[in-house]
């Protein structure tokens, strides 16, 4: 209906599909949904093996067939992780309302950066070092908060702020198996 | 189809003729009602946000959108003719009202997880029943106020989707004319009647109607906010199909209260 339904050939030496996450401007809220599938965690590494992930700590990714990205575009750095992801991955899925619309993040685009820069690290109460980082090696952040799909080409959604267990579930039973995500109503959340 | 629903509908075969179909179904009417009054009375739902039974017919949010004989109409201001086929459900119409309501997410800026009215919200609620996964079109992320001028209510620009509930219940029930829509199209915005243009200056209050109808959480009651849990809200208890018409988070909260006791 929405995504694009594409079948991922289990073409793998041992069975198993790669699959590999992150959290751009996230709260890892999703990922902690993830850990929630609790013990179907267990079925899940009969199916998958994971590349690049937090649990992993995998700097690079290689190449996948499943991407699940948490979390808007916010600064340099989710933009070329992103990107990243979307040539290394056959299937990408925005995770999580940040994913899909810029979500709570995406509340400073109404605002200045450099306003919300000051409000944080000037202006606020109960700062001790008042001043903007500049340190070189902090990613530069962009303008605007962006929804993922703004930036590469998305294949499937999976609102929810966190989706539950059970709609991370319902996604992959659909991803792995090519079809079109449908989700039952009491999984089907933006909030 | 004029002649027909001209008709004086005194004998049983004229009143057989005051019928059309949605989706294959016999909708009977009574003159002058629209293709929404019908489907409604008929217990059918037809998803929208800017009607509300009572209300003057507005037709602006679109998401009632129907095809009646070929053509794309709103039903809620579409009168209801004999012998109409009306398609609602079908997989072409279903397109373009998930269409029209992605158009009205990415428009204003409605942060669901941040938002008082989640739960309680009807835009929410119909994307919910029509299966919205996405918002697709790109965001405009706009620049709008939020005025917190008067001591009861908030109101949120970012979240209003200009459906003029608030305008036609000021306007028509309360007698006062508080709100109005001013400027064209994409510039089109809420406006009170003040000239310091603060809601807090007018004669809003928590005894209009106009208090009780927004459909989504642009005019806020304070200090109500979170006296329901998120996941306990009407439209969290069932879908908006069966549910009704248009909440507010005063109304949701106290039928939750109701539900609790």
């Amino acid at each position: 209906m929405i995504a694009s339904a594409k079948a991922i050939p289990a073409d793998r030496p041992n069975g198993k599909l790669i699959v590999a996450t992150a959290s751009l401007a996230g709260c890892f809220g999703c990922h902690m949904s993830l850990l929630d599938l609790d013990e179907r965690l267990v079925d899940l590494m009969e199916l998958v093996s994971f590349d690049r992930m937090p649990l992993t700590d995998i700097k690079h990714i290689g190449l996948c067939d499943l991407g699940l990205i948490e979390g808007g575009v916010a600064n340099a750095e989710n933009l070329a992780v992103l990107r990243d992801f979307r040539r290394h991955c056959r299937v990408l899925v925005a995770v999580g309302t940040c994913a899909v619309t810029g979500g709570v993040p995406a509340m400073r685009n109404n605002l200045p950066l450099e306003a919300c820069l000051k409000e944080a690290f000037v202006h606020g109460p109960g700062l001790v070092d008042r001043g903007i980082p500049d340190d070189p090696e902090l990613p530069l952040l962009l303008r605007q908060v962006h929804p993922i799909h703004e930036v590469v080409r998305v294949d499937y959604f999976l609102p929810g702020c966190p989706p539950s267990a059970d709609a991370i579930w319902s996604l992959l039973g659909a991803v792995l198996d090519g079809r079109p995500v449908a989700l039952p109503p009491e999984q089907l959340r933006y909030d | 189809m004029t002649d027909a629903h001209s008709t004086p509908s005194t004998d049983s075969a004229s009143a057989e003729r005051s019928a059309f179909t949605l989706d294959g179904r016999c909708i009977p009417f009574a003159p002058g009602e629209t293709i929404m009054d019908a489907a409604l009375a008929a217990g059918v739902y037809i998803p929208h946000l800017c009607h509300k039974p009572g209300y003057a017919p507005h037709g602006s949010c679109r998401v009632c959108v129907v095809r009646a004989d070929g053509r794309e109409l709103s039903a809620c201001t579409a009168p209801a003719l004999a012998g109409l086929k009306v398609e609602s459900e079908t997989e072409d119409i279903h397109a373009l009202r998930l269409a029209v309501l992605q158009m009205l997410f990415v428009e204003g800026n409605h942060v669901c997880p941040a938002c008082e009215a989640s739960g309680a919200c009807a835009l929410q609620a119909v994307a919910y029943h029509c299966g919205m996964l996405t918002p697709r079109f790109p965001q405009r992320f706009p620049q709008r106020a939020l005025d917190a001028s008067h001591p009861d209510f908030i109101l949120d620009h970012n979240r209003c989707i200009l459906c003029e509930l608030c305008v036609r219940a000021s306007r028509d029930h309360d007698r006062k004319r508080v709100f109005a829509v001013s400027g064209r199209g994409i510039a089109s915005r809420l406006i009170v009647d003040a000239p310091s243009g603060r809601l807090g200056d007018t004669s809003f209050s928590s005894e209009d109607e106009a208090a009780q109808v927004c459909p989504v959480g642009a005019i806020l009651l304070r200090r109500r906010a979170f006296r329901v849990p998120i996941g306990k809200r009407r439209y969290d208890l069932a879908p908006i199909s069966r549910t009704g018409d248009v909440a507010t988070q005063l109304q949701a909260e106290l039928e939750a209260e109701t539900l609790d006791t």
